[in-house]
């Protein structure tokens, strides 16, 4: 089972064939799209407009911990900070979803029952994927039993970067088909795959075999996301809705900490894919410093005076 | 010398597109020597000459610009193979046409064949020495080369039947622009002569074109051609002729070179090639 | 909706006054006005300035022989050098006041005069200060010489970056200049006197003469001036070419363009676009080089027409002193008749126009980013510079076709290809008949790369080494 749609139902036929249709896609010039990313990072988004992003950033945010050190307690504290960002006040919006390994899911499941925050985890042997494919289905498998909504897998970079897209495309439809009503992300790892072309080709192969999302990074490699990375995604998304009718997210990780960047990002969105995609449902910030900075951010805006750490929460 | 024979005469005849046509107008004047003996009969070329001319240069251009320097190279030196093959014949014809002693037109001929061999490596150097890399701030691949400016009018010379010539042609050529000549117009038979040369010396065809006749009533018509890129008024004697032919060649924008003061017998710089050249720049982004 | 709310660069930071005098010799004259320099996206009048005439320029000149044979053409180029270091340093120092100042006289976008015009206006100066002490090596001879006194005549369209381009090389040389800026943005020049002021540059080195046609003419045919550099239309740079016919007068000539911007089936599509977008909307298409008439491969038209259409709905029109804003304000309401009246033709010539959705401001000089399709190259649209965001489309089926299509024309100042195919790219460049070749790129310009036009667009350089022979007697 596939989730391609009729036009492109026959580009995963055959390795072969799966080659030739991501080899046939339109290069990217690296100092073009580079220069395109840093020139949107010069809008100036001021006042009304800077709420305004500063909220919305905050519902993208997938709320994130993914240490050896996590326990319990730390992702309870974690989910409270995720459904009430800021206890001083009320009108500020929780973040999209938290983001755990599978073994913390149960616990972070009962944190968040009731909210309508999301919860996310990593799966599939994160973060280097390299595991027997059984063992990857099965860790998405407990995640999804135990509570998950989201699986966020990592390709099989190695399969990539190696050509032996036929079997990253199955592990990706493998992977969807263990998920059941879960929504799967699709992290490319793209600090590992090297140039922008590549970027793109696994960009189109993780949306031709299923994919809900298409994630930068796992966090554990630098670089992780950069705007460039992420404009080329951006336009990847938008060009498959246009070839296929199929809507598919976009989820920068890593690396994004302060409020200038994340309306950086914004501003990609909306001036690439377009208003279809700023919403929590299609763009989302893998991150875990950027919410305090977005919460002081977003203080500042309402009281006029620059904000001190000691005002908002840890983790 | 013996008088048993006649001797052959040769008709003196216009050079287009590697052929030698008479006028299109039927029309000769006559070339007296410098001591005022009939020489010969040189076609007088007309607008139409012109016209033919420029149209032979243009179609010649492609070709010519595009072979290598190295091929455009070994063509000017044929063409100074070719040209001391016939030493003799030239020396006789300058010495006539100039009024010069045997010794000195014999030196003017080697100094000719000299200059075919100096520009003849300046070929493959040309985008060496004038072209370069810039070192852009920024990630792009960013590079300089000289190429042809087109189809050059060059009015020679009036007193330097030979060696003026050669100074004012070859280094229009050699950077691949293709070329109409007037020839002096009082001293046109070495002129008529190397262009026999250049027909044996593997120069295509239409690379140089050149007409014999009177500057004055060819000059506007090559000044005001709109397919010519630009004219050498080095030949142009008459101040006011080259103020008017200056105004007739800025209806193209062509680029002019002015009359001045030569020493043909000194080396050259390089100004009379890079006049006739156009430094391209080239842009390209540097990624993976 | 994502709506950016007004981001204005505030204006606080320049001190216009109300009047102008010209600069001569080291000081400003009392201004005698004669002329109003307005701001085109408001038309609200900035100053007055001096119409120069025929005594002015006479003792603009007379300063300008007077400091060459002094001062400044004896000096030890190392010590020219450190004067253009300072002005450089100066322009960096004072440059979000030039980037204002900038935008407020030509309508330019406040984020091309922050970003582009000004640190290029800066990194010109840089790199011609290095020049000065070094031009023997410079491959213009083992004893290169100044000319003498440089009249220059400059555009509306990057008024201080045309500035640069015309001093910094003049006076590396050791030449020294009268220069007219153009008629609609002078201020810019104005602020740039006061910059030699700052400098100590010594007094007659840099003239600045203000005023329209008829002072331009009578600099460039002043007998005392030893050479002329004119960036502008071709048609006056015809003019300027017969009046110097028969002097001895030097002449370089940056003038019109009509540049092919050709896109091959296997571009970069979007980096593509983006260059298409720069190649015609920089600077609200005010620029000579401009890619303005886009060749595209039959096989992927429609495709790049598309995105190049979504493109376009995304540009921000309006307040030039906005940092969001993508395209600002016409410079004049001559020029701005002269991009209708062009665009008119289109229409009339059948000619499909389209335009993304936007609203222009009320008062100003404004025109919305325009595209013609099914253009050939028999419409006037095809053919003439029209100096403004309106880009003409044309088809091409083989390489051959394109080339043909992008060199029919008596204009050669740029063009632009774009292809992933690497000998494809080098084949194209070498065949198009352009000073300057953008692949994979467009609108690129640096102090090191050379600039300027095949047949109709001029001739002579501008930047990079060769850009210092318009500046050195042969």
């Amino acid at each position: 089972m596939t989730a391609t749609v009729p036009a492109l139902a026959d580009v995963a036929r055959t390795d072969a064939a799966l080659r030739t249709f991501l080899h046939g896609l339109p290069g990217v010039d690296q100092v073009g799209v580079e220069a395109r990313a840093a020139m949107l990072g010069t809008r100036s988004i001021k006042t009304t407009a800077k709420a305004w992003a500063i909220d919305l950033a905050i519902r993208m945010v997938d709320l994130t911990t993914l240490e050896g050190a996590d326990t319990p307690g730390k992702i309870r504290a974690l989910c409270a900070k995720a459904r009430r960002p800021d206890p001083a006040d009320p009108s500020c919006p929780a973040v999209a979803a938290v983001c755990v390994y599978p073994a913390l899911v149960p616990t972070a499941a009962e944190a968040l029952r009731g909210s309508g925050v999301h919860l996310a985890s990593v799966a599939t042997s994160f973060p280097s994927g390299q595991a027997p494919l059984d063992v990857r289905l099965a860790d998405t498998r407990a995640a999804v039993e135990a509570g998950a909504d989201e699986i966020d897998m990592v390709i099989n970079r190695g399969a990539f970067l190696s050509g032996r897209y036929l079997e990253v495309f199955e592990e990706i439809v493998a992977v969807k088909e263990a998920c059941g009503d879960a929504h799967l992300k699709v992290i490319l790892e793209t600090g590992e795959l090297a140039t922008y072309d590549n970027v793109r080709r696994a960009s189109w192969l993780a949306m031709l075999a299923g994919g809900d999302f298409i994630k930068t990074s796992t966090g554990k490699v630098a670089p992780a996301a950069t705007p460039a990375v992420t404009l080329v995604m951006l336009e990847a998304v938008r060009d498959f809705r246009a070839q296929t009718g199929r809507q598919v997210g976009v989820k920068p990780a890593g690396g994004i900490r302060t409020t200038k960047d994340a309306i950086k990002y914004l501003v990609l969105v909306n001036e690439t894919a377009g208003d279809d995609w700023l919403h929590p449902d299609w763009f989302r910030f893998g991150a875990s410093t950027l919410l305090n900075d977005l919460l002081m951010q977003r203080t500042k805006l309402a009281t006029g005076r620059y904000e001190g750490p000691d005002y908002f929460t840890v983790d | 010398m013996p008088t048993d024979r006649l001797a052959v005469r040769k008709t003196y005849k216009l050079f287009i597109g590697g052929a030698f046509p008479r006028s299109e107008s039927g029309r000769s004047y006559e070339i007296v020597s410098a001591g005022g003996e009939f020489l010969a009969n040189a076609a007088l070329a007309s607008r139409k000459d012109v016209r033919d001319a420029v149209r032979s240069a243009r179609g010649a251009v492609a070709a010519w610009s595009g072979a290598t320097a190295y091929n455009r190279g070994q063509i000017l030196y044929r063409i100074a193979e070719m040209l001391e093959g016939r030493r003799a014949q030239f020396a006789a014809e300058v010495r006539e046409s100039e009024g010069v002693g045997k010794g000195a037109a014999e030196a003017i001929v080697d100094a000719a064949v000299d200059r075919w061999v100096w520009y003849a490596g300046w070929s493959d150097k040309l985008a060496q020495v004038y072209g370069n890399a810039n070192p852009v701030a920024g990630p792009f691949f960013n590079l300089t080369v000289p190429e042809p400016t087109g189809v050059v009018g060059v009015v020679a010379p009036a007193d330097s039947s030979l060696l003026g010539l050669v100074s004012v042609v070859a280094p229009v050529i050699v950077g691949g622009n293709t070329c109409v000549v007037l020839a002096s117009p009082t001293r046109p038979l070495p002129a008529v002569t190397l262009t026999e040369v250049l027909a044996t010396s593997d120069l295509p065809g239409g690379v140089v074109n050149l007409l014999t006749g009177q500057t004055a009533e060819m000059g506007p018509w090559l000044a005001g051609h709109m397919d010519v890129n630009a004219i050498d008024l080095t030949g142009v004697d008459d101040h006011a002729l080259a103020r008017d032919l200056e105004v007739a060649a800025a209806a193209n924008l062509k680029r002019v070179r002015r009359p001045a003061a030569e020493d043909w017998a000194a080396e050259p710089a390089l100004d009379r090639m890079l006049g006739f050249l156009e430094p391209k720049t080239v842009w390209h982004p540097k990624g993976v | 909706m994502f709506e950016y709310a007004p981001a204005p660069e505030s204006r606080a930071i320049v001190d216009i006054r109300s009047s102008y005098g010209l600069f001569i010799d080291g000081q400003f004259t009392e201004g005698t006005g004669g002329r109003k320099t307005v701001n085109p996206a408001t038309e609200e009048v900035l100053a007055e300035v001096t119409e120069a005439g025929e005594t002015d320029v006479d003792a603009a000149v007379a300063a300008a022989r007077r400091a060459y044979d002094e001062v400044w053409e004896p000096m030890r180029g190392a010590e020219r050098a450190k004067y253009l270091y300072r002005i450089a340093r100066i322009v960096q120092e004072r440059a979000r006041e030039l980037a204002v100042l900038e935008t407020l006289d030509n309508g330019k976008p406040i984020r091309e005069s922050r970003d582009v015009d000004v640190p290029l206006v800066a990194a010109h100066f840089f790199y011609y200060a290095g020049w000065a002490d070094k031009l023997r090596h410079a491959g213009f001879g083992p004893q290169p010489r100044p000319i003498g006194v440089a009249g220059q005549v400059i555009p509306w369209n990057f008024p201080l970056l045309m500035l640069a381009w015309k001093i910094a090389p003049a006076l590396a040389c050791g030449n020294t200049v009268v220069l007219k800026p153009a008629e609609t943005t002078p201020l810019t020049a104005l602020a740039f006197a006061e910059i030699c002021q700052q400098a100590d540059l010594p007094p007659g080195v840099v003239n600045i003469v203000t005023g329209g046609g008829d002072t331009g003419r009578l600099l460039v045919e002043h007998p005392d001036v030893d050479k002329v550099a004119f960036t502008g239309s071709t048609e006056v740079g015809r003019q300027i070419a017969k009046s110097v016919a028969g002097t001895r007068k030097r002449v370089t000539l940056e003038l019109g363009g009509k540049a092919a911007n050709i896109v091959f089936d296997d571009a970069p599509i979007d980096q593509a676009v983006e260059g298409i977008v720069n190649g015609i909307f920089f600077n609200q298409g005010h620029v000579c080089c401009a890619g303005s008439r886009l060749l595209v491969q039959e096989s992927v038209a429609e495709e790049l027409l598309d995105s190049l259409k979504r493109r376009m709905a995304r540009l921000r029109v309006g307040d030039p002193l906005d940092k969001n804003t993508d395209i600002g304000a016409i410079n004049s309401a001559a020029q701005l008749d002269r991009i209708r009246e062009l665009s008119a033709a289109g229409d009339e010539e059948g000619a499909q126009r389209w335009s993304p959705p936007c609203e222009l401001p009320e008062r100003g000089f404004w025109f919305a980013p325009t595209i013609f399709t099914g253009v050939t190259q028999a419409h006037r649209i095809a053919r003439e510079e029209i100096f403004g965001p309106v880009l003409s489309v044309l088809t091409f089926r083989t390489p051959a076709e394109a080339v043909e299509k992008a060199n029919n024309t008596p204009y050669g100042l740029s063009a632009g290809v774009w292809s992933e195919k690497g000998s494809r790219i080098l084949r194209i460049a070498d065949q198009l008949r352009a000073g300057v070749v953008w692949a994979n790129t467009f609108n690129k310009f640096d102090p090191t790369a050379p600039f300027g036009g095949y047949k109709e667009s001029g001739y002579g350089r501008e930047g990079g080494r060769q850009g210092l022979e318009a500046y050195l007697a042969h």
